[in-house]
C-alpha cells in the first residue's frame, strides 16, 4: 500500500472533524457525490434514501456522506464509554462495484493515517441484514487490531427485490476509529476540535435521550404515531398505481419513503422503553418491511427501471 | 483398446484468488476442490498414475496435480461391418454395402480387412480416437471443479448475470508445465501470475511450478499449506506458554479456525488487568475465544491468567502496537462484561421470570414464561416417579426450583451479549445468589448435553430439569407442527433427542418414554397454551426419540443394524432395559443355535403373513388337533419353554432367557421337516398356524429374532 500520508501521530492522532473532512476528501477523489445527513431520525446509514433507494436499478452512482444514527436502545446516559444512543456512520455507496474496491478502502485506511504494515487488518465474514428494510448483502467487518471498524458490503438485495448491478456499501463507525486514532479509552474524550471534545458537544444529548426513551417516552403515543405514519405511507404507496404522466413523476414516493422511516425509528423507541413481545417485534418489523419493500418496488417503477430477475441457477 | 502413445506427464500448478472468503468454509472447500478435480480427471480417462493435492488460505483455493499424462492416450478401436458374404462379390470384389461402411468409417476401402467374430467372418475397420491433450482437457474441467464446489451462501459482485461464488473472484493461476493454460474462470483470464499477502507481499508474482509458487509466496508472506500454518501457531503459541510459565487453555476449533484465518499467522501476548479475574472464567473465556478469537491462558494450578494470545496476519509487532490495540479492544470487552455482571445481578436471578413472558419461544407455544411452568411439571413428575421407585438422589423441591430458574438468564443482560453462554450465566449468577450447589448447577448445566461428545448434567437434579426442556420442546413443537424434516430443524429436535437418550442411557435413568411423553403432553394441556397432543402425534414423538436411540446404539454403542431392530421390535419404552436386551442378544448371537433359529422365526413370520393371521391375536391351540409327533413336541417344547422365558425376563436375565429360546431350535427344525403347515383339513391347518403364532407372540418379547441376519448383515 501506498500510504504517503504520514499523519499517524499517536499522541494527537485526527481529531473526529478532521477524520470526517478526509474521509470525505479521499471519497470525492473517488469521484462520490459528497451527500448530506439525511433529516429524517435513522438507525444506519443503510436508511438514508441515498442508499436504500439509490441500489435499485441500473444507473452507476457513488456517493458518502456521514450519518449520525440513533439507536435508542444502545443509549446508556452517556455513562459507557462505548455505547451511544446516537452514533455516527461515514457511509459511501460504490455503484457499480469496482473491482479493486478491497484496495480503494485499504488506501481510505492510508488517508487517515493508519499505517497498514504496521498494523493486523483482517476482513472476517459478517453478512449484513435489515430485517425492516428487506435488505441485506454479503460481507465482512474489518477488524484493525482487533477493533472493528468498518462493515463492508456488497448488497445483495434492498427493498425485497435483487440488485442489478451490485453497489458496495462502506460503513464506517468514526467513534470508533478516531478513539483508535486518537488512542483514548472513552469516547467522550475524543478531541472533536482543537478545542472541544467530543463529551462538550454530545454527552448532554446522549444524557438527555436515553432519559426520554428508557423512562420518559409515552409509549401509547409513539405506538398512534407510528399507527398514522404506517397508514399514510400505505395510502401513498397504493395511490401511486394511477398516476399517471406528469403526475406520475412528480407522485410522491420519496414522502412515502418518510414514512416508513419515521415508523422504523418509532418501532425502536418502543423497543427501548420495553413494551413489545418478541412475537410482536417480528410482526412489527414485518409491517414495516413490507411499505419499505413497496415503496421500493414502486419507486424503481416510477424511475423507469425493472425489477431484475434471475435465472434458477447456483 | 490400447495406448499407443508414450507416456509424459506433466504438473499442473491451479490457483482461485478471492477476496476472504470465510474461514470456517475453508476446510470443506479445500477437500470439494480435491474430489471434484479427481472425479472429472477419471471421468477423462486421466486419473490413473495421478496425485492431486489441494490447498486454501483466505483469498485463494489451490490445486497441485502431478502426474498428470499430457495428452489422453490414443484409442485404437476396431469396428466390425458386414459379413464377408455380403461384403463381397462372387468374385472377391468389395460390394455396395463395403464401400458404404468404409466411407462411413472414414478409411479407404484397401484398409478394410476380416475378423472371426462368432457370427463369422466379418468386415473390420480401424479407428483411432486421437487423445486430447491435458490442456485441452483442464480447460473444460477446471472451470467445472470449481463451479461444483458449494458453498452454504454465494452471492453476486458484477449483477444479476455476473458470475457466483462465495466471494469475488479476483484472479485465476493456471499454469501447466510452465506454461500458462488458456481458460478462464468467473470471466477472469487465468494466467502465471498470483498476488502475495496484502500486506506483507508483492500483488503481482510470476510463477512457473507449484513449488516455485509455494517459495515466492512463503516470501511474499502467505504460507499455502494450512498444516504448515497451523503447527507454526502451535510452536509459537508453546513458545509464548513457556516464556510466561503458563498453558494454553486448549481450544481444536480456535487452533483451526485461525489456521484458515490468516495467510500469515503469528502470535503474540497481550495482558489484561488481573482485576478482571474476579469475573467468572467461562465469560473471560468467552470473550476472548467467541469475540476477538484469543486463546486464554492458564497457571499450573488451572487459573486463568491475565494474559491472553491472539494470532495475527502479520509477520511480527516490534512496537507493540498491534498488542496495544488488541489489548485496548479485550479491556473495552471485559468492562461490558462487567457492567453486565453487575448491572444483571442487581436483581435476584428469580425476578427475571416475569422478563420472560416477553421472550418467545415459538409463537403458538407462547413465551419462555409459560415454558418453564411445563418444564417445572415434567420435572416434578420426573423427581416424584425416581423417588418412587427408590432413587434417593431424586430431589423434587430442588428439580422444581432449579426448572423455575434455568431460563431466567435469557432476559439478563449478559446472555444478550453472549448468547453461547445460557445456562451457564444462570447457573453463575444462581450460586453467586447463594442457592444450593445443586440448584446453581443444574440451571448450569441443563442445555446439557449439546452433542454425543458433551457431558450429560452433573447430577440428578440437572438430569431432570434438561430431560424435561427437552422433552418440552420436541412435545410442543410436534404438536404445532414443527417437525423436523431434511435440513431444517430450527428448534433442533433432533439434538434434543439425542440428549434425552443420552441422559437416560448414560444415568441408567428408569423411564418409560411414552409416560414421560404422556407427562409432557398433560404439561401442554394444563399449563398455556394449554394445547393438546393427539394420539397419533404422540406416537411420532415416540418414534422420533427411538430414531434417535437406535442411532446412538447403532454408530456409538456399535450394535448391528439388525440387532438394534430385533430388540426394538420387541420394545424399547425402557432405553436403559432395552440397552440390556440388546447386550443379551449380542452375547448369544455367537452360539451355534442362533443364527438358524433366527432364519426359522423369519419363516414363521412369512407364513403367518401369507396365511393372513395376526400374531397379537391370543388363540389357543388345540392338542387333539395334532397329528404328528413332532407337531406335538414343538408345542410341550414351547410350553416349557415360555414358562422358564417368563420367570428369566421378569428377574432381567436376558441372556439366559434367550438361551433358553435358541434351545427350540431342534424342536423347531423338527417341525419343519416333518410337518405341512398348509394341510388340507381347514381345522388342522388353523391349528398349526396358532402354534406358530403362539411360538413367535412368546419368544418375541427380548429380541425378534426374526429381524436378525438379512441383507445387511450378509
Amino acid at each position: 500500500m501506498k500510504a504517503k500520508v504520514k499523519l499517524e501521530k499517536r499522541i494527537h492522532g485526527l481529531t473526529f472533524q478532521d477524520l470526517i473532512l478526509k474521509l470525505s476528501q479521499f471519497w470525492v477523489k473517488q469521484g462520490c457525490v459528497l451527500q448530506q445527513p439525511y433529516d429524517v431520525e435513522v438507525g444506519a446509514g443503510t436508511m438514508h434514501p441515498e442508499t436504500f433507494l439509490r441500489v435499485l436499478g441500473p444507473e452507476p452512482y457513488r456517493v458518502g456522506f456521514v450519518q449520525p444514527s440513533r439507536r435508542p436502545a444502545d443509549g446508556r446516559y452517556g455513562e459507557n464509554p462505548n455505547r451511544l444512543y446516537k452514533h455516527s456512520q461515514f457511509q459511501v455507496i460504490l455503484k457499480p462495484s469496482p473491482a479493486d474496491v478491497q484496495d480503494i478502502y485499504l488506501d481510505s485506511l492510508g488517508a487517515i493515517g493508519i499505517n497498514l504494515k504496521e498494523h493486523d487488518i483482517r476482513f472476517e465474514e459478517d453478512n449484513w441484514e435489515s430485517p425492516t428494510l428487506g435488505a441485506w448483502g454479503i460481507g465482512w467487518q474489518i477488524l484493525l487490531d482487533g477493533l472493528e471498524i468498518t462493515q463492508f458490503t456488497y448488497f445483495q438485495q434492498s427493498g425485497g427485490m435483487d440488485l442489478d448491478p451490485i453497489s458496495v456499501e462502506l460503513t464506517y463507525g468514526l467513534e470508533r476509529i478516531c478513539a483508535f486514532l486518537q488512542g483514548v479509552e472513552s469516547v467522550y474524550d475524543l478531541r472533536w476540535s482543537a478545542d472541544k471534545s467530543y463529551g462538550d458537544i454530545r454527552l448532554r444529548e446522549e444524557q438527555q435521550l436515553s432519559e426520554y426513551s428508557f423512562n420518559r417516552s409515552d409509549a401509547s403515543a409513539i405506538r398512534a404515531e407510528f399507527e398514522l405514519h404506517e397508514k399514510q405511507a400505505k395510502e401513498i404507496v397504493e395511490g401511486f398505481r394511477d398516476s399517471t404522466g406528469k403526475d406520475r413523476v412528480r407522485y410522491p414516493l420519496l414522502a412515502a419513503y418518510d414514512h416508513c422511516l419515521k415508523c422504523s425509528h418509532l418501532f425502536n423507541m418502543m423497543d427501548a422503553r420495553g413494551v413489545i413481545s418478541t412475537t410482536e417485534r417480528a410482526a412489527l418489523m414485518g409491517r414495516v418491511r413490507t411499505v419499505a419493500c413497496r415503496t421500493a418496488a414502486a419507486y424503481l417503477e416510477q424511475i423507469g427501471g425493472t425489477v431484475p430477475r434471475r435465472e434458477a441457477r447456483i | 483398446m490400447k495406448a499407443l502413445a508414450k507416456e509424459k506427464r506433466v504438473e499442473l500448478l491451479f490457483e482461485v484468488g478471492c477476496e476472504e472468503i470465510p474461514a470456517g468454509m475453508l476446510p470443506k472447500a479445500e477437500e470439494e476442490l480435491r474430489t471434484n478435480i479427481e472425479k472429472l480427471l477419471t471421468a477423462e480417462n486421466l486419473s490413473e498414475g495421478v496425485t492431486v493435492e489441494t490447498f486454501s488460505a483466505p483469498r485463494r483455493l489451490t490445486a497441485w496435480v502431478r502426474g498428470l499424462l499430457a495428452k489422453q492416450p490414443d484409442v485404437e478401436n476396431e469396428v466390425t461391418g458386414p459379413p464377408k458374404s455380403v461384403a463381397y462379390d462372387a468374385v472377391g470384389a468389395p460390394t455396395r454395402a463395403a464401400l458404404s461402411f468404409a466411407e462411413k468409417q472414414g478409411v479407404h476401402v484397401s484398409d478394410l480387412y476380416l475378423v472371426q467374430t462368432a457370427k463369422g467372418d466379418h468386415l473390420a475397420a480401424k479407428q483411432i480416437r486421437r487423445g486430447r491433450t491435458a490442456e485441452q482437457i483442464l480447460q473444460a474441467i477446471l472451470p467445472r471443479a470449481v463451479h461444483d464446489l458449494t458453498w452454504p451462501r454465494s452471492m453476486a459482485w458484477t449483477g444479476l448475470e455476473g458470475p457466483r461464488f462465495i466471494r469475488p473472484i479476483r484472479w485465476t493461476v493456471a499454469v501447466l508445465n510452465g506454461k500458462p493454460v488458456k481458460l478462464s474462470i468467473a470471466g477472469i483470464p487465468a494466467g502465471d501470475t498470483t498476488r502475495g499477502h496484502r500486506f506483507l507481499g508483492s500483488s503481482a508474482i510470476r510463477v512457473k511450478s507449484f513449488a516455485d509458487y509455494e517459495k515466492k509466496l512463503r516470501s511474499n508472506g502467505v504460507i499455502v499449506r494450512p498444516s504448515e500454518r497451523e503447527d507454526k501457531i502451535a510452536k509459537e503459541l508453546e513458545a509464548h506458554a513457556k516464556r510466561g510459565a503458563f498453558r494454553v487453555h486448549e481450544d481444536d476449533d480456535l487452533r483451526k479456525l485461525v489456521t484458515y484465518l490468516n495467510e500469515f499467522p503469528s502470535v503474540i501476548q497481550g495482558n489484561f488487568d488481573p482485576a478482571y479475574l474476579s469475573l467468572p472464567d467461562e465469560i473471560l473465556v468467552t470473550v476472548m475465544r467467541g469475540h476477538q478469537k484469543y486463546f486464554a491462558v492458564e497457571k499450573k494450578n488451572g487459573e486463568l491468567a491475565p494474559h491472553f494470545l491472539a494470532v495475527i496476519n502479520i509477520a511480527k509487532d516490534t512496537k507493540g502496537i498491534v498488542r496495544a490495540g488488541h489489548e485496548r479492544v479485550l479491556r473495552a470487552r471485559f468492562a461490558d462484561a462487567q457492567f453486565f455482571w453487575e448491572s444483571d445481578q442487581k436483581c435476584r436471578l428469580a425476578d427475571y421470570l416475569p422478563k420472560l413472558e416477553r421472550v418467545t419461544y415459538e409463537s403458538r407455544l407462547g413465551s419462555y414464561r409459560d415454558k418453564v411452568e411445563r418444564v417445572r411439571a415434567i420435572a416434578r413428575w420426573l423427581t416424584e416417579q425416581w423417588f418412587n421407585l427408590g432413587i434417593l438422589q431424586a430431589h423434587v423441591a430442588e428439580a422444581d426450583r432449579a426448572a423455575e430458574l434455568a431460563k431466567c438468564d435469557l432476559a439478563t443482560e449478559m446472555v444478550r451479549e453472549f448468547t453461547e453462554l445460557q445456562g451457564i450465566v444462570g447457573g453463575l449468577y444462581a450460586r453467586a445468589q447463594g442457592e444450593p450447589d445443586e440448584v446453581a448447577d443444574a440451571v448450569y448445566d441443563h442445555y446439557r448435553p449439546v452433542g454425543l461428545d458433551d457431558p450429560i448434567p452433573r447430577n440428578l437434579t440437572g438430569c431432570a430439569v434438561a430431560l424435561a426442556d427437552k422433552l418440552d420442546s420436541i412435545v410442543g413443537c410436534f404438536a404445532v407442527g414443527v417437525v423436523p424434516t431434511g435440513s431444517s430443524d430450527p428448534y433442533a429436535l433432533r439434538r434434543a433427542a439425542l440428549g434425552i437418550v443420552k441422559i437416560i442411557l448414560d444415568k441408567k435413568l428408569p423411564i418409560s418414554l411414552s409416560l414421560a411423553i404422556g407427562a409432557a403432553s398433560k404439561a401442554l394441556l394444563t399449563h398455556k397454551p394449554k394445547r393438546g397432543v393427539t394420539p397419533t402425534q404422540e406416537t411420532q414423538i415416540l418414534e422420533f426419540i427411538l430414531d434417535r436411540a437406535k442411532f446412538v446404539f447403532r454408530e456409538r454403542e456399535g450394535f448391528g443394524y439388525d440387532e438394534v431392530s430385533a430388540v426394538f421390535r420387541a420394545g424399547a419404552d425402557d432405553l436403559v432395559d432395552a440397552q440390556k436386551r440388546l447386550l443379551a442378544l449380542k452375547a448369544i448371537r455367537k452360539s451355534k443355535n442362533f443364527e438358524p433359529l433366527a432364519v426359522s422365526f423369519k419363516r414363521i413370520r412369512k407364513i403367518l403373513e401369507k396365511a393372513n393371521v395376526p400374531v397379537g391375536e391370543v388363540r389357543s391351540v388345540n392338542p387333539e388337533l395334532f397329528e404328528n409327533g413332532a407337531e406335538r413336541e414343538l408345542h410341550a417344547a414351547v410350553r416349557e419353554a415360555a414358562s422358564k422365558v417368563q420367570t428369566l425376563k421378569r428377574s432381567g436375565k436376558y441372556q439366559e432367557a434367550l438361551e433358553v429360546i435358541a434351545g427350540l431350535r431342534k424342536s423347531v427344525d423338527q417341525f419343519f421337516d416333518g410337518v405341512m403347515v398348509m394341510a388340507e383339513n381347514e381345522a388342522v391347518r388353523k391349528n398349526r398356524l396358532t402354534l406358530l403364532a403362539e411360538l413367535l407372540r412368546e419368544f418375541t418379547t427380548v429380541a425378534d429374532f426374526s429381524e436378525i441376519g438379512g441383507e445387511e448383515r450378509r
